[in-house]
């Protein structure tokens, strides 16, 4: 089998964890991660069925989960609302919409829908490589910039960073709605890239998994990469593993990338190198 | 906001306006929207029927939010904890058929299994949050999608049909199923079921030790630990019993309502309990009338669904947005609704 080809399985779930890295490294765990991925899927779809242009599908994605995100960082960042409450219904709400315009335009018979894609060439496309730069880039704004450097105090310890004269509540809205283009660019890469089409749910549960490799990947997007192409691989094998004779229930293989998920999360534990203010909000002292 | 009935009648109207602004943001016509959705839910017998019988899963799941988030757990798994509770129940019910035993205690013993297998289900994620620190949120969700597979696999192996056709269980017979109230209806005894867990599920949260406990360990974990309350112990108990409501809310639409299991088993019930449970105020008495009002917004837009190109998913719409107006308010007061230190 040629390695190359677990690059597009993986792509989805790496996107959104190094996406999620930046918003985890300023503080906030944005649970709503799953939602920006049905709304990237959804929207890239739609925009692709109408233009006929995989590239405006792409950008349609990223802007809906920009926009989901947003809301996202008004109730958590600004309000100090419970990141899992707000986050639970925001994926609600995506779940909501999208099945509702779905059913509404396209119906519920299971018309075959196909839309244009992203062109490919030998299991690389456009947004393989974004992937691939962005890895890099990421690790430069996180590490080596000024912001990068002002956003973990924030997740670290946001009084200091206040302290510092920066606004911990800018930070983290900068670092949420940049980690939501990438969940709306890797949910529109579900359906203008892999599929050229949609279904209900479509981003099933990868949001979570993405979440999840972040904490395996210890918030480094290098090691985060590597963590998602282990999730891609397992993600592939439900399309090969009959080719490889093996004699395994495919319920299994479909399961396989969630439970790999939850074996290294009890295998690494939490550890002590999550940014120490991670899921509290923060209020600014009156 | 200041008493019981200002707020009662502030969620009313905004629940009310979310209502109207979803129909309207979708561009349905609002008056005749409103009038199928009335109709679908107590326009006849079979509409109230309807409205009961799906208010039966979500306020079981709802339940079982409310004991585990109380409790500082955040259980986002009812879905799978639903599932699991079912397809143990599934597979007494093949062997009990088998076996000869009789129908009603065989319908007890379904009930049973659900509640122990979503139990059990729920205890997997407890224990890696405990042992791990693994947090439930991420967890809950990924046992999920491990359940679902499960069932799948389930219902088209070893628990299928017999003529191996489809990928389903046998439909139970019917002396195996909750007695019905009316032939021509679908609502089930296990409307009582459902209410009687509330009154129960009450009565543990305020009038017990360890459902103050509970409570206490949700509020405010370090209060409860210089009080020598042992918090992880409260927590695993918290999504136990939160798991063992799902799981029993499986058991009853298996022995209630669908008779067989299948992947359409569940319609997101398990994730519709939280929802129910926060409308509820996290409060199990306030979350009957909350799982009345959703199970009757299902049954309307179903009616809706007929008529205009909305279905039964604008319903999701509604109830996040009244989850997010509900956050909004409580954070424009300035309240916490929620633990400080959740997993």
């Amino acid at each position: 089998m040629e390695w190359l080809a677990i690059l597009p399985y993986a792509t989805p779930v790496a996107l959104a964890a190094i996406g999620e890295t930046i918003a985890q490294r300023g503080g906030v765990i944005n649970i709503s991660l799953e939602g920006g991925m049905l709304m990237g899927a959804f929207f890239g779809m739609f925009a692709s069925f109408l233009t006929n242009s995989p590239w405006l599908g792409l950008f349609a994605g990223l802007a809906a989960g920009v926009a989901i995100t947003a809301v996202f960082a008004y109730f958590t960042v600004y309000l100090a609302s419970d990141q899992v409450v707000v986050g639970t219904a925001l994926n609600l709400f995506a779940l909501g919409l999208t099945g509702t315009f779905y059913r509404a335009r396209f119906g519920q018979s299971g018309q075959i829908l196909s839309v244009a894609r992203v062109p490919q060439w030998h299991s690389l496309d456009a947004v393989t490589l974004l992937l691939l730069v962005s890895v890099v880039a990421v690790n430069f704004l996180l590490f080596r910039s000024a912001w990068g450097l002002a956003l973990r105090s924030a997740g670290e310890y946001p009084k200091a960073a206040e302290a510092a004269g920066f606004s911990v509540h800018r930070l983290r809205l900068g670092a949420l709605l940049i980690g939501g283009a990438f969940a709306g660019i890797a949910g529109a890469y579900l359906s203008v890239g892999i599929t050229g089409s949609f279904a209900e749910n479509m981003s099933a549960g990868r949001g979570f998994v993405a979440i999840a490799m972040v904490t395996f990947g210890r918030w480094r997007p290098a090691f985060v990469f590597l963590a998602s192409l282990l999730i891609g691989f397992a993600d592939s094998l439900q399309f090969r593993f009959q080719a490889y004779g093996w004699n395994v229930p495919y319920q299994l293989m479909t399961a396989l990338p969630y439970l790999l998920a939850l074996i290294v999360l009890a295998v690494v534990g939490k550890g002590t190198v999550a940014p120490q203010a991670l899921g509290i909000a923060y209020r600014r002292e009156k | 906001m200041k008493t019981r009935i200002g707020q009662l009648a502030l969620t009313v109207v905004g629940l009310f306006a979310i209502l109207l602004l979803t129909l309207a943001a979708f561009r349905l016509p609002i008056k005749d929207s409103l009038s199928l959705i009335v109709h679908g839910a107590f326009g006849d017998k079979f509409g109230w029927s309807r409205t009961a019988v799906k208010s039966i899963p979500l306020l079981l799941t709802g339940l079982g939010m409310v004991v585990s988030w109380r409790g500082g757990m955040y259980n986002i798994g009812g879905e799978g904890q639903f599932i699991v509770g079912g397809l143990l129940g599934g597979w007494f019910a093949r062997w009990g058929i088998q076996a000869g035993l009789p129908p009603a205690f065989g319908i007890a013993m379904i009930l049973i299994c659900g509640a122990v297998g979503g139990a059990l289900w729920a205890a997997l994620a407890g224990l890696l949050y405990v042992k791990r620190g693994v947090e439930v949120v991420i967890s809950t969700i990924l046992f999920n999608f491990i359940a679902i597979q499960f069932l799948n696999w389930a219902a088209s192996g070893p628990l299928q049909e017999a003529k191996h056709q489809l990928p389903l269980t046998d439909l139970l017979p019917d002396n195996w199923m909750l007695p019905k109230f009316d032939r021509q209806t679908d609502l089930h005894a296990g409307v009582f079921l459902a209410v009687l867990a509330a009154i129960a599920i009450w009565g543990f949260l305020y009038f017990t030790k360890a459902g103050f406990k509970l409570r206490v360990v949700g509020e405010n974990p370090r209060v409860a630990r210089a009080n020598q309350i042992q918090v992880m112990r409260t927590k695993m108990l918290a999504i136990m019993v939160s798991g063992a409501l799902c799981g029993l809310a499986g058991g009853v639409e298996y022995v209630g309502t669908a008779g067989q299991l299948g992947a359409g088993f569940s319609q997101q019930w398990g994730f519709l309990g939280i929802p129910v449970a926060l409308l509820g105020g996290l409060h199990p008495l306030w979350a009957i009338g909350s799982a009345f009002y959703f199970g009757a917004l299902f049954s309307g837009s179903e009616n809706l669904a007929r008529f205009t190109p909305a279905g039964t998913t604008i319903v999701y719409v509604i109830q996040a947005a009244a989850v997010l107006g509900y956050v909004a308010m409580k954070a424009l007061n300035d309240r916490r609704i929620t633990p400080k230190e959740a997993g």
